[in-house]
C-alpha cells in the first residue's frame, strides 16, 4: 500500500468542534452539520481541496459529491488555494452608491490584482461578493470574520499596510 | 420620539450581556409566557398584534403560526430566518449583534408558542462574528436556566442552535432555508406542501424572520393588544428600517409604522435628509428587489396624499406608482446616481443569486444582466429596452420561488420610470459612458 | 364486504371532464383523457423534467405550466399563478386550461425560447436529433427566431467512462440523470456543481461514472447532454429501425429496444413508454455489449409514434423498387389514413406510413393534379 502524501485530518481541538456540531442535529441527521462543518475544515485548510471535501463526506458518512454539490453552491468556500487575507469586497449597489467603486478600483490597484487573483507574495486574494449586510456603513469589505466599514482610499492603504506586516 | 419596541435599550453598555439585559427588564417575558400562559395564549398574543412578517413578505405572523400541523408525535421546528441578504437591508444584522438576547428572549417565547423543542437560528454564514455574538448568548441564557432541560422548572426543554449558512442570498427564501439547513444545496422547493406541513426533516416547521421573532417579548409583557394599538390600519407595530445611500445619516432606525416618507427621509430622528448640496432622484422603499419610484412619487401618492411608511402606502397605486414595504431596505439615490448602471448592478446581483433549478430565473437573469451590461456600456440598441421588459415579464410570477419576482421588478419599474434615461444611453453611447456621466435630463424633481 | 373505493375526484381539462384518483397530478390526469382516446394527445402538457418513474422529478422547467381557473369545487377561485401541471395535485371540480389559454401557450413560448438562449443549435451533429425532447418542444411550440444576441455559456469537457458521453452545453438541468442514479444505486458519483446559469452536471474530480446500470442516464436525458459513447456519430435516428427484443439477463429485466441499420445492431436501449419515458431500467451488459442479432430474441418492430421522425424511411427499398405501386399505393390510403391514431403497429401500416412520410411532397402534387 502506497501512503497518501496529503493526509487530511482535523486537529484533535476541531474534531472536538465537529463531534459537538454534529451531536447539534437529530439522529441521522449528520448531513445537517455539511455547511457548519465546512466553515472549520475551511479555517483549518484555507481552501477545500478534494480530498478535504471527501474526508469530510466520511465524517459526515454521506457521498463525496454531496459534499461538491453543496461546496461549490455556496459562495464562501474556496475550491482553489487562496493567499493569507482573502478579501471579500462587496460589489451590490448601496455600497457602490458610496463609491464602492472607486475605492475598489484604488485597491485593486494597491493590490496589483484583479478580482480571483492572489498578490505575488500569497499574502492577499481579492474576492468580489454581493451584498454583506451592511450597507448603510458601505463601501465595506471583509476579512475572514472581520467588517472593515465605511472605506475610504485612505482607509484602505491603512488597513492593506497592517496586513501587510 | 416614537416608542421603540426593539431599540429600546440598543444603546445601554453592555446591552450584549445576559446581566445588562436583564436588569433591562430582559428574559420578563419568557418567565410571564412559561409560568402562566399556555402555549394557545401566546399563539393569541401574536395574532392580536397584527405583527406581520419582517423579512419582506409581510403575512402576518400569528396566522402562520396557527396553520403549523400538529401531528401526534412529529417534532415542531422554529426556524429564525437570519440569513438576511437583500440589498439595502442590514436590520437584522445590526440588531443580533447588538442585542443578541432579544432574539433569544424572542425563540424561546416563540418555540414555547409552537411547541418546538429544538430551534434553529439560521444566520448568514458572511456574519460568522455576529454567530459567535449570539452563540456565546446562548450559553449565557442556558446557564440561567432559561434555555436547556424543564425552562424555570416548566417542564419544557428547548435547545436553540444556530447554524452558519455558506453564502447564498437564495437561503432568504424559507424552503431553500429549509434545503440548506438539512445540508444541501439552497435549492427552494415547491410548494405545496408549505414548511406549516413538510418542513425542517419533513417535519411541521414555522420559518420566521428576525425582526418578527424580536417582537414577541414586547407583545408578552404588554400584550398583542397593545401592539396593534401602534401603528396604522394592518400595519401595526414598529419596523427597522435599513436607511442606505445618499443621506446624511445612514443606519437602522425603529419607526412606527405610519410616518410620513417625507418625515423619515428629511427629519434628524432618521435620515437627516439628501446629503448636503444635492436633491432626491429615486428611492428603493423596501430592499433591491421592490419597485424603484422616482422623486415624484416618494413623498406623494399619485393621487397627491401624503406617502406613510406602512405596507399599504407604499404599495398605494399597484406598481405603476407604487412600490412595496418589502424588508425595509431604504436606498435613497441623489441626481449624481445613474439608474441604468444601478439597475444593471441590481440584475447582476440576481444573476449571480440564481439558484439555477428553474429555467426562467437560470436563463432570464443572466440574459437580463447580459443586456443591461451591454446598454450601461454603450453597446444598447434600442430594442433592448422592451426586450428586457419581456424578459421580466416571462420570469415574473413563472419561478418556483420570489427570487424571480424579485429579479424582474426592478428592471420593469427602473424602465416604467426612467425609459428616458435608458434611451439616453442608448443614444448617447459616448456621454453615456464618460466616467461619472449620468442623465440630467428631464427627471421630475422634488 | 365491498371494498371501500376511493373518491374520485372531477377535473375539466381543456373543456374536457375526467375522473381521478385522489393524489393524481394535473399532468396525470391529462395523460388519462389522452390514453383513453388518443386523438387527444396533443392537449397533454410537454414535460421536459417530469419524469413519472422518477418520484422527485418536476416542478424545474416550467414547460407544463398550466392556468388553474377554477382551485375546486369548494374553493372555485382561480390560482393567482401558472401551477406546474406536473406536481400539482387535483382537486375535485378543478377547471384547467392549457392549450385553450393563450397566457399558457404564451408562457410556454418563452420557457424554449429561456431553454434554448444557451443551448447550442448543433442538431446536425447531435446523435439525440430526431429523438430530442427540446427539439419536439421548440418545433410544437417556439419561435422560428431568437432574440438572444449575447456570448452562449459554455462549459468545460470532462470524462465520465467509457460508456457515456456527457456534452454539458446541450444541458438543461431537468435534473433527471442525478434522480435515476439516486434510484439506480446509494453511490451516486454525479450530482448539480456550481449555482445559476453556471450549474452543471459533473463528477467534480473527473471519474468514470461505473455502475452496471448508468447507462440508463442516457435514456432519461431530454437532450443530447448524455449519449451513448457506442453509439456516437454512428447513425442519425431516423436510418435506425427500432425492434423490440429481449434476452435472458441475470442483471435486469432484459426487456429492451434493440436499433438496427440494415443487419447491423448499432444500438440497445431500454425500451420507452408512449410519454417517453423508460419504465424498467436496464443493465450496461445489455446495453452496450450485445451488439449481435443473435444475442436477442426479437419480438417486432418498436411501436412509434407517428410524428415521429423515427418512423420515416422504415421500408426505401420498397420505394425504389417499386416506385410506381408505392405512388398509386399511396395516393389510394392517403385520404383513408385515420390522423387520430398516433401509433403504428403493425408492418404492413409501416410500410404504408413511411410511405407518406417519404413522399408528402409528391402526395401533394398527386393530389393537387387529381383536383
Amino acid at each position: 500500500m502506497t501512503e497518501s502524501p496529503n493526509l487530511v485530518a482535523f486537529t484533535p481541538e476541531r474534531l472536538e468542534t465537529v463531534k459537538e456540531i454534529i451531536a447539534r442535529y437529530p439522529e441521522g441527521r449528520q448531513k445537517s452539520a455539511l455547511l457548519p462543518v465546512l466553515h472549520v475544515a475551511q479555517e483549518q485548510w484555507g481552501w477545500l481541496s478534494s480530498e478535504v471535501m471527501d474526508y469530510v463526506a466520511g465524517i459526515l458518512k454521506i457521498e463525496p459529491v454531496e459534499v461538491y454539490e453543496v461546496a461549490t453552491f455556496y459562495t464562501m468556500y474556496h475550491l482553489d488555494p487562496v493567499g493569507k487575507h482573502v478579501i471579500e469586497y462587496c460589489r451590490t449597489g448601496p455600497c457602490c452608491l458610496m463609491g464602492g467603486e472607486d475605492v475598489y478600483g484604488h485597491l485593486k490597484k494597491k493590490l496589483g490584482i484583479e478580482a480571483g487573483e492572489t498578490t505575488a507574495d500569497g499574502k492577499f486574494t481579492l474576492k468580489e461578493v454581493e451584498c454583506l449586510a451592511a450597507c448603510g456603513w458601505g463601501p465595506v469589505f471583509q476579512i475572514r470574520e472581520q467588517f472593515y466599514m465605511n472605506l475610504t482610499n485612505e482607509k484602505v492603504d491603512q488597513i492593506i499596510e497592517d496586513l501587510s506586516k | 420620539m416614537a416608542r421603540k419596541i426593539l431599540t429600546e435599550h440598543i444603546n445601554v453598555p453592555g446591552i450584549e450581556t445576559f446581566d445588562v439585559y436583564r436588569k433591562q427588564g430582559g428574559y420578563t417575558a419568557v418567565e410571564k409566557a412559561i409560568k402562566t400562559m399556555t402555549p394557545e395564549e401566546v399563539v393569541e398574543e401574536a395574532k392580536k398584534s397584527g405583527v406581520r412578517g419582517r423579512g419582506g413578505a409581510g403575512f402576518p405572523m400569528g396566522m402562520k403560526w396557527g396553520f403549523l400541523a400538529k401531528p401526534e408525535g412529529v417534532p415542531r421546528y422554529l426556524v429564525c430566518n437570519a440569513d438576511e441578504s437583500e440589498p439595502g437591508t442590514f436590520k437584522d444584522h445590526h440588531l443580533m449583534k447588538s442585542i443578541p438576547h432579544l432574539l433569544i428572549e424572542g425563540m424561546i417565547i416563540s418555540s414555547f408558542a409552537l411547541g418546538a423543542n429544538k430551534s434553529f437560528i439560521y444566520v448568514r454564514g458572511e456574519l460568522m462574528y455576529v454567530i459567535r455574538i449570539l452563540e456565546k448568548a446562548i450559553a449565557e441564557a442556558k446557564a440561567q436556566g432559561f434555555l436547556g432541560k424543564n425552562i424555570l422548572g416548566s417542564g419544557y426543554d428547548l435547545e436553540l442552535v444556530v447554524q452558519p449558512g455558506g453564502g447564498a442570498y437564495i437561503c432568504g427564501e424559507e424552503t431553500a432555508l429549509l434545503e440548506s439547513l438539512e445540508g444541501k444545496r439552497g435549492n427552494p422547493r415547491n410548494k405545496p406542501p408549505f414548511p406549516a406541513v413538510k418542513g425542517l426533516y419533513q417535519s411541521p416547521t414555522v420559518v420566521n424572520n428576525v425582526e418578527s421573532i424580536s417582537n414577541m417579548p414586547w407583545i408578552i409583557n404588554n400584550g398583542g393588544d397593545a401592539y396593534a394599538q401602534i401603528g396604522i390600519g394592518r400595519s401595526t407595530g414598529t419596523k427597522l428600517i435599513s436607511a442606505s445611500g445618499h443621506i446624511q445619516k445612514p443606519g437602522v432606525y425603529e419607526i412606527e409604522l405610519g410616518v410620513s416618507v417625507e418625515e423619515f427621509l428629511n427629519s434628524d430622528e432618521y435620515c437627516g435628509g439628501i446629503r448636503k448640496g444635492h436633491h432626491l432622484k429615486a428611492l428603493v422603499a423596501g430592499g433591491s428587489s421592490v419597485p424603484i419610484l422616482p422623486a415624484n412619487l416618494i413623498t406623494k401618492t399619485a393621487a397627491g396624499e401624503d406617502r406613510l411608511m406602512t405596507y399599504e402606502s407604499l404599495s398605494d397605486g399597484g406598481f405603476a406608482t407604487g412600490t412595496m414595504l418589502g424588508s425595509g431596505g431604504f436606498i435613497v439615490f441623489d441626481e449624481t446616481a445613474c439608474i441604468v448602471r444601478n439597475t444593471w448592478n441590481f440584475s447582476r446581483f440576481y444573476h449571480h443569486e440564481s439558484c439555477g433549478q428553474c429555467s426562467p430565473c437560470r436563463e432570464g437573469t443572466g440574459w437580463m444582466e447580459k443586456v443591461l451590461h451591454r446598454i450601461e456600456h454603450g453597446h444598447g440598441s434600442m430594442h433592448d429596452i422592451d426586450l428586457l421588459v419581456d424578459i421580466s415579464k416571462k420570469i415574473e410570477g413563472n419561478t418556483i420561488c420570489p427570487l424571480g419576482d424579485a429579479a424582474a421588478w426592478p428592471v420593469a419599474s427602473a424602465i416604467r420610470h426612467f425609459r428616458d434615461e435608458f434611451v439616453w444611453h442608448i443614444t448617447n453611447p459616448q456621454e453615456a459612458t464618460a466616467p461619472g456621466a449620468v442623465y440630467m435630463g428631464d427627471m421630475a424633481l422634488v | 364486504m365491498e371494498e371501500v373505493k376511493p373518491q374520485l375526484l372531477k377535473i375539466t381539462f381543456d373543456g374536457i371532464e375526467v375522473e381521478v384518483e385522489p393524489g393524481t397530478t394535473i399532468m396525470q390526469a391529462a395523460r388519462k383523457i389522452a390514453e383513453a382516446d388518443e386523438s387527444q394527445g396533443h392537449l397533454v402538457p410537454p414535460a421536459m423534467c417530469y419524469y413519472k418513474p422518477l418520484p422527485v422529478s418536476g416542478g424545474k422547467c416550467r414547460a407544463c405550466l398550466v392556468k388553474v381557473s377554477a382551485g375546486s369545487a369548494k374553493d372555485p377561485r382561480p390560482m393567482p399563478k401558472l401551477v406546474p401541471s406536473c406536481i400539482t395535485q387535483v382537486q375535485d371540480g378543478m377547471v384547467v386550461e392549457n392549450t385553450t389559454n393563450q397566457a399558457v401557450l404564451d408562457t410556454r413560448k418563452s420557457i424554449v425560447e429561456f431553454l434554448l438562449i444557451n443551448h447550442p443549435l448543433d442538431c446536425p451533429i447531435c446523435d439525440q436529433a430526431g429523438e430530442c425532447h427540446l427539439q419536439d418542444f421548440a418545433f410544437e411550440h417556439g419561435s422560428v427566431k431568437t432574440r438572444y444576441e449575447e456570448e452562449r455559456r459554455t462549459f468545460d469537457k470532462i470524462d465520465i467512462g467509457p460508456y457515456v458521453q456527457l456534452h454539458m452545453t446541450r444541458c438543461i438541468l431537468c435534473y433527471r440523470c442525478v434522480y435515476t442514479a439516486d434510484q439506480i444505486t446509494d453511490k451516486r458519483v454525479h450530482g448539480v456543481m456550481n449555482r445559476g446559469d453556471a450549474s452543471e452536471i459533473s463528477t467534480y474530480i473527473e471519474k468514470a461514472i461505473d455502475n452496471d446500470f448508468s447507462g440508463n442516464v442516457i435514456d432519461v436525458c431530454p437532450v443530447g447532454a448524455l449519449t451513448d459513447k457506442t453509439f456516437r456519430f454512428k447513425n442519425r435516428v431516423w436510418f435506425s429501425k427500432p425492434e423490440d427484443a429481449h434476452r435472458d439477463c441475470d442483471k435486469c429485466c432484459g426487456k429492451t429496444t434493440v436499433w438496427y441499420r440494415g443487419d447491423e445492431v448499432i444500438r440497445v436501449t431500454a425500451r420507452k413508454n408512449t410519454w417517453g419515458e423508460v419504465t424498467d431500467f436496464i443493465c450496461n451488459t445489455c446495453r452496450f455489449e450485445k451488439k449481435q442479432t443473435s444475442d436477442w430474441v426479437l419480438e417486432g418492430p418498436t411501436k412509434v409514434k407517428r410524428s415521429s421522425v423515427i418512423s420515416a424511411n422504415k421500408y426505401r427499398k420498397d420505394l425504389v423498387a417499386k416506385p410506381d405501386f408505392a405512388l398509386k399505393l399511396a395516393a389510394s390510403q392517403f385520404k383513408q389514413i385515420d390522423d387520430s391514431r398516433p401509433y403504428v403497429t403493425d408492418e404492413e401500416t409501416i410500410r404504408h406510413q413511411s410511405i407518406e412520410n417519404n413522399d408528402k411532397a409528391n402526395h401533394r402534387s398527386l393530389a393537387a393534379n387529381n383536383n
